[in-house]
């Protein structure tokens, strides 16, 4: 068979010649061209259409005022001060602030990753009858738009005694349709024989969940969790209607009050300085654990 | 083996003696006994899901019930009188010319965001789909806008449609025209939201359709290369129509996500809602804005839910039976 060659019957310098032929194409000025046309200019437009914006409120919470009324804008501060983020400081009591959106973000995120995690593994493994039925009637919760129960739950938690209170924020949110939606399939789809050991040593429900089930579903826990802290942290609506004190606002409510404040005035210095701290700790948390956060949103999509 | 037999004897006349109890008996019991391990699950059940159940029930369904009462008064929040007007809200939000506004207002936004976010979208993940380094940290920044505060990007694009300091103004400058009245003029304002909210939208557009068109078999695309098929001819003889599971599923949550998820932009770039009060937007405004009609912003919720039941339930029983792999 002298027309099959195999790589070890070619010359040294065959071989040497056929390596080079394959790195000359690859940088030939053609492929170069129409990679960067066909690749890497449209990734280009893509990235700054949305890195742009960013960019530009993160410049301009470091210019001061001569630099926004400007008809001559720079991109890049030409005299960078913090006195943007002073001012937020000055109008509202930004500290305060902050701390209720962590505290929000924080107790309700448990909370509610906890009840995820609880209702997921009875509707599993803890056989009644109607648990399906049960499981359908969270479906259909996670189908409602919380702007359609926020006129009722206003006055239920008005007459609770919880509004312009930190509590009267979380309480209503608490029940859990989509992590446990989403940990209930989870849940579903981990083998039997896991926990059939711990079965046979007579294991109740409380260690075969706590020992077995959440240790082997931390990845799809993470996702839950990092949606939940995603979403109690960009929460608007509610608290906007259910707080009018300033020390008891999340960031968004903050901001709108901000926003309120400056309008007239335009200074955008102190608005852009107020996106900053709202978005820029999402975006930091976005970046270093994507993969979970992507997964979360995406679910039932990507089957 | 005497005695045995005797034994047997008297278990069997035992038995015989006194057959049903000792069976009834072990019957009694053994129903007891599942009787007290289904109390026992259902004890569990309730002390592992309860809570979140009793939280749902609260908080999401007693407000579906109440809103269907409400929205039969006319009544105005904080007012301690209301009057039962029947389906008069209903009526009114129909019919009306504010109802009819309403409407209108909300099938432009749900048309422009949905068409914008799935046609850039796709454009964008076609573009990712290529296998080029640093198409990963691509994916991550197109999506980011995604999880970010609607607050805070509502902020950023105020100033950068300001008609007298944004960044576009400079831009539309440069080319020698004026910047439209974004927030006087009531087109131009609904216009700019749906710019904002296909911005914050189209990554998610972006990164669903990625993964369908990664599930595309290479071999049909190699196969029709081999059969000398442009790019153009691949794209819609083979990749559209393997797309359609993924663009009727983007189609119908992006329609139910544009009516339910753009209120922090809209009413952070438009605080009044003149002119982009979509429906999710009116129910706020009816009863927390300048009217405080409780009743009739109740009745536009209870429609708002009734219309998203049928969007979901249209695609639970027709589009993912029907279109997959059509």
């Amino acid at each position: 068979m002298p027309e099959l060659i195999s790589r070890q019957q070619l010359t040294r310098e065959q071989r040497r010649q056929r390596r080079r032929g394959s790195w000359t194409d690859a940088f030939s000025r053609q492929n170069i061209l129409s990679t960067l046309l066909t690749g890497y200019l449209p990734i280009l437009v893509a990235l700054l259409v949305i890195v742009l914006p960013l960019a530009w409120m993160i410049l301009s919470s470091f210019k001061p005022p001569s630099e926004i009324v400007t008809l001559n804008p720079t991109l890049l501060p030409q005299d960078p001060t913090l006195s943007n983020y002073g001012d937020v400081a000055r109008r509202v009591p930004l500290l305060t602030v902050l701390g209720n959106s962590i505290y929000v973000t924080l107790i309700g995120s448990t909370v509610k990753v906890l009840l995820a995690i609880t209702t997921a593994y009875a509707l599993v493994y803890i056989r009644v009858p109607g648990a399906n039925l049960i499981f359908l009637g969270i479906l259909v919760a996670l189908m409602v738009p919380p702007e359609v129960s926020m006129l009722p739950n206003f006055l239920t938690i008005s007459a609770l005694g919880g509004r312009d209170t930190l509590w009267g924020i979380i309480l209503p949110g608490l029940g859990t349709a989509f992590g446990t939606f989403l940990l209930r399939q989870h849940f579903k789809a981990l083998p039997k024989e896991l926990f059939e050991a711990a079965e046979l040593d007579g294991a109740g429900h409380f260690r075969k969940l706590f020992q077995i089930a959440v240790p082997v579903s931390l990845p799809a826990i993470a996702t839950v969790a990092l949606v939940t802290v995603v979403n109690e942290w960009n929460s608007f609506l509610w608290p906007l209607i259910i707080i009018d004190s300033p020390e008891k606002m999340t960031l968004p409510v903050g901001l709108n009050l901000l926003q309120s404040i400056e309008a007239q005035t335009g200074s955008y210095g102190i608005l852009m300085a107020g996106a900053v701290l709202v978005i820029v700790p999402m975006l930091i948390v976005f970046a270093a654990l994507q993969r979970y956060i992507v997964a979360g949103l995406t679910q039932g999509a990507v089957k | 083996m005497r005695s045995t037999t005797s034994s047997a004897d008297d278990d069997g006349a035992a038995d015989q003696q006194n057959p049903g109890p000792t069976e009834q008996e072990l019957e009694a019991n053994r129903r007891k006994a599942r009787r007290r391990a289904k109390s026992r699950n259902w004890t569990l059940f309730l002390l592992f899901a309860g809570p979140n159940i009793l939280l749902i029930l609260a908080f999401i369904y007693y407000p579906l019930l109440s809103n269907m009462y409400y929205s039969t008064l006319d009544w105005r929040l904080g007012s301690a009188t209301a009057t039962s007007v029947g389906l008069q809200n209903y009526v009114d939000f129909f019919t009306s010319s504010s109802g009819v506004e309403v409407w209108r207002v909300t099938g432009i936004f749900t048309a422009g965001a949905v068409l914008g976010s799935m046609i850039l979208g796709l454009l964008i993940a076609l573009v990712i789909n290529k296998k080029i380094p640093g198409r990963t940290a691509a994916r991550t920044a197109v999506f980011s806008p995604y999880v970010l505060s609607g607050v805070g990007v509502a902020l950023v694009w105020n100033f950068i449609f300001d008609p007298h300091r944004g960044a576009l103004s400079h831009v539309l400058a440069a080319f020698g025209m004026s910047s439209p009245q974004w927030y006087l003029d009531e087109d131009w304002a609904l216009f700019m939201v749906i710019i904002v909210y296909v911005w914050k939208n189209l990554g998610y557009c972006a990164v669903v359709f990625l993964a369908g068109l990664q599930s595309i078999p290479k071999d049909l695309l190699e196969s029709a290369t081999i059969d000398r098929a442009g790019p153009a001819r691949r794209f819609f003889s083979i990749v559209l129509p393997l797309l359609t599971p993924t663009v009727f599923f983007l189609f119908v949550t992006n329609i139910i996500f544009s009516m339910t998820n753009a209120f922090d932009i809209l009413r952070t770039m438009t605080p009044t809602g003149h002119g982009t009060n979509t429906i999710i937007f009116e129910i706020y405004l009816q009863s927390f804005g300048a009217y405080q009609r409780a009743g009739y912003s109740a009745s536009i919720a209870v429609v708002l839910f009734f219309t998203l039941f049928l969007i979901t339930a249209v695609q639970l029983r027709f589009v993912e039976r029907k279109v997959h792999y059509a």
